[in-house]
């Protein structure tokens, strides 16, 4: 919600988006704690992100995954000076208040939380905080974008290690978007209704080629090399959940990751910060698993 | 129209690099990234971008950039700092981490997020001070978790301040140029006001002629302003 206050305005789209303009290059990390949320900046993040548990335990205690206690986030707050995001369940605009009233930088309606409603999506305009949502598509991505979404990350599928459905979602919303450059303006009508997308998003996309937002990349990052594949598909930056936190040494891995999403070009280097870092997150198979998170929201 | 053929360098590591290249196309200059230091060789100017000033500090020591652009900053080469950009400039960061190294370019302390958390970022003007940018009035200029300019002193001269109703309703610096060091704790690159970018251009393209320093000059504001000559504090 863009508010004027003597001469500011505030929450303004320019304002929201800027923020994720601002992060391009850069590794979020998932964290619980203040101690964590240290390790994170001390390796160069360019954020982090606060949550109950990390998307490995999650998955792997079950029950209602929910917003993290706010005691947890004043603490996070404390503990860095970089921005500070926090994630909320789908539909939950009540934890989305208390979030944007503890001062956090920026919301996560998230997929690895449980979601609230099974129709809805948060009204992120009404926010004057900024929002980031999941996306497994080029459709689901601009309809978080008509709700006011000011980043789009994929969804990838939290918590398991494995890039592979990262890699399905940031193809599919990027290819999508390349065929539609090709589309003529009677097409984009069809590309719309098949996309289950306002057609001026979709008009836009179009004559732009790319979102009107950021395009991050979520879910499975657990190595360097995991970082450089996804930032050379077209990912503007990366988050990593479990991958930090799940590993052997998790402030080794993160700085590695981070240099390896900066020089994500250069394979030499990736190669030299990927030397001796321990054992990475084991990591989940797809076909295990008993339930698929990016299969959450709609 | 300003001069063509200066070839201007982007802090490539972490940011909103993107913006300031589109900004530098819309003026007529040409842009390279600068990743490593054999991309600083035959740049006329250096632009270090808005993004995160600890992940960007940490990248320019890892990269081997950090002594390379130090070295040429001193000897002359034209700068422009955005948001953190500014911060990797200042003389003095007051709440930085012990480890962040800056440039020492600018005679300003700062304040990181000095305008609060994301929810107070803003879009809002800044108000040029004496000639240098008052061709058209206000500059727009959208603030991110903008550093605060909270001392000025030495040969630091304030371009341009923002007044608007502040926790204090005090005014603080916003642009500040010291010879060939141009600092900005706003994103001119996020509007479609290019006169920043314009001025960088002219400072890029007469950079062998430019003289060692400008004159500093006073500017009114609530600000601590400490007369020239008097020497910077210590860095904490």
């Amino acid at each position: 919600m863009a508010t004027a206050n003597g001469g500011r305005a505030t929450g303004t789209f320019t304002v929201k988006r800027g923020l994720a303009d601002m992060l391009r290059g850069g590794v979020i990390m998932d964290v619980v704690d203040a101690e964590q949320a240290k390790i994170a900046e001390d390796a160069g993040a360019v954020s982090v992100m606060a949550l109950e548990r990390v998307p490995a335990d999650i998955r792997r205690d079950g029950g209602v995954a929910r917003m993290s206690d706010p005691a947890l986030i004043d603490g996070i707050q404390q503990a860095v000076t970089i921005p500070v995001m926090a994630k909320a369940r789908i539909g939950h605009f009540a934890e989305a208040q208390i979030l944007q009233a503890l001062g956090v930088d920026y919301i996560d309606e998230s997929e690895v939380l449980t979601p609230a409603d099974e129709a809805h999506h948060i009204d992120k305009w009404a926010f004057t905080v900024p929002f980031v949502c999941g996306a497994t598509n080029l459709g689901e991505a601009l309809r978080r974008i008509s709700e006011g979404a000011a980043m789009i990350r994929s969804k990838g599928e939290a918590g398991t290690g494995n890039i592979v459905e990262a890699v399905r979602h940031l193809r599919a919303i990027l290819g999508d978007i390349r065929k539609i450059t090709q589309a003529d303006s009677a097409e984009l009508y069809g590309w719309a209704k098949e996309l289950r997308a306002p057609i001026g998003l979709v008009q836009e996309v179009a004559e732009t080629g790319q979102l009107s937002v950021p395009l991050f990349c979520a879910g499975g990052i657990a190595t360097p090399a995991d970082a450089s594949l996804v930032m050379q598909l077209g990912a503007e930056a990366v988050f990593v959940g479990s991958g930090i936190f799940k590993s052997q040494d998790p402030a080794r891995r993160a700085r590695a990751i981070v240099e390896a999403t900066t020089h994500f070009e250069d394979a030499e280097h990736v190669a030299k910060v990927s030397r001796g870092l321990g054992d990475a997150m084991r990591g989940e198979e797809l076909s295990e698993l008993s339930e698929r998170l990016a299969e959450r929201g709609w | 129209m300003e001069e063509p053929a200066a070839t201007v360098g982007v802090l490539a590591l972490q940011g909103d690099v993107l913006e300031h290249e589109a900004a530098f196309a819309d003026v007529g200059v040409v842009t390279r990234r600068v990743r490593r230091p054999a991309d600083l060789g035959g740049i006329d100017g250096l632009v270090l971008p808005g993004g995160e000033s600890t992940t960007l500090s940490m990248l320019l020591e890892s990269s081997g950039l950090f002594e390379p652009i130090a070295k040429s900053i001193t000897r002359g080469l034209p700068v422009l700092g955005t948001c953190a950009g500014l911060i990797l400039l200042a003389a003095r960061v007051e709440d930085g981490r012990g480890d962040q190294r800056t440039f020492s370019a600018l005679d300003c302390a700062v304040r990181r997020n000095g305008y609060g958390p994301q929810r107070f970022s803003f879009e809002g003007v800044a108000e040029p001070v004496g000639d240098v940018l008052d061709d058209v009035g206000p500059l727009p200029a959208v603030f991110i978790r903008a550093p605060l300019v909270t001392e000025v002193w030495g040969g630091a001269e304030v371009l341009a301040t923002e007044s608007s109703q502040g926790p204090g309703g005090e005014t603080a610096p916003v642009v500040l140029r010291q010879g060939h060091v141009l600092g900005v704790t706003f994103h001119p690159e996020l509007t479609g006001d290019r006169r920043l970018h314009r001025l960088f251009a002219q400072m890029a393209g007469r950079a062998e002629r430019a003289p060692a320093g400008t004159p500093a000059r006073l500017a009114t504001g609530s600000f601590e302003h400490r007369p020239a000559g008097e020497p910077a504090p210590a860095r904490r």
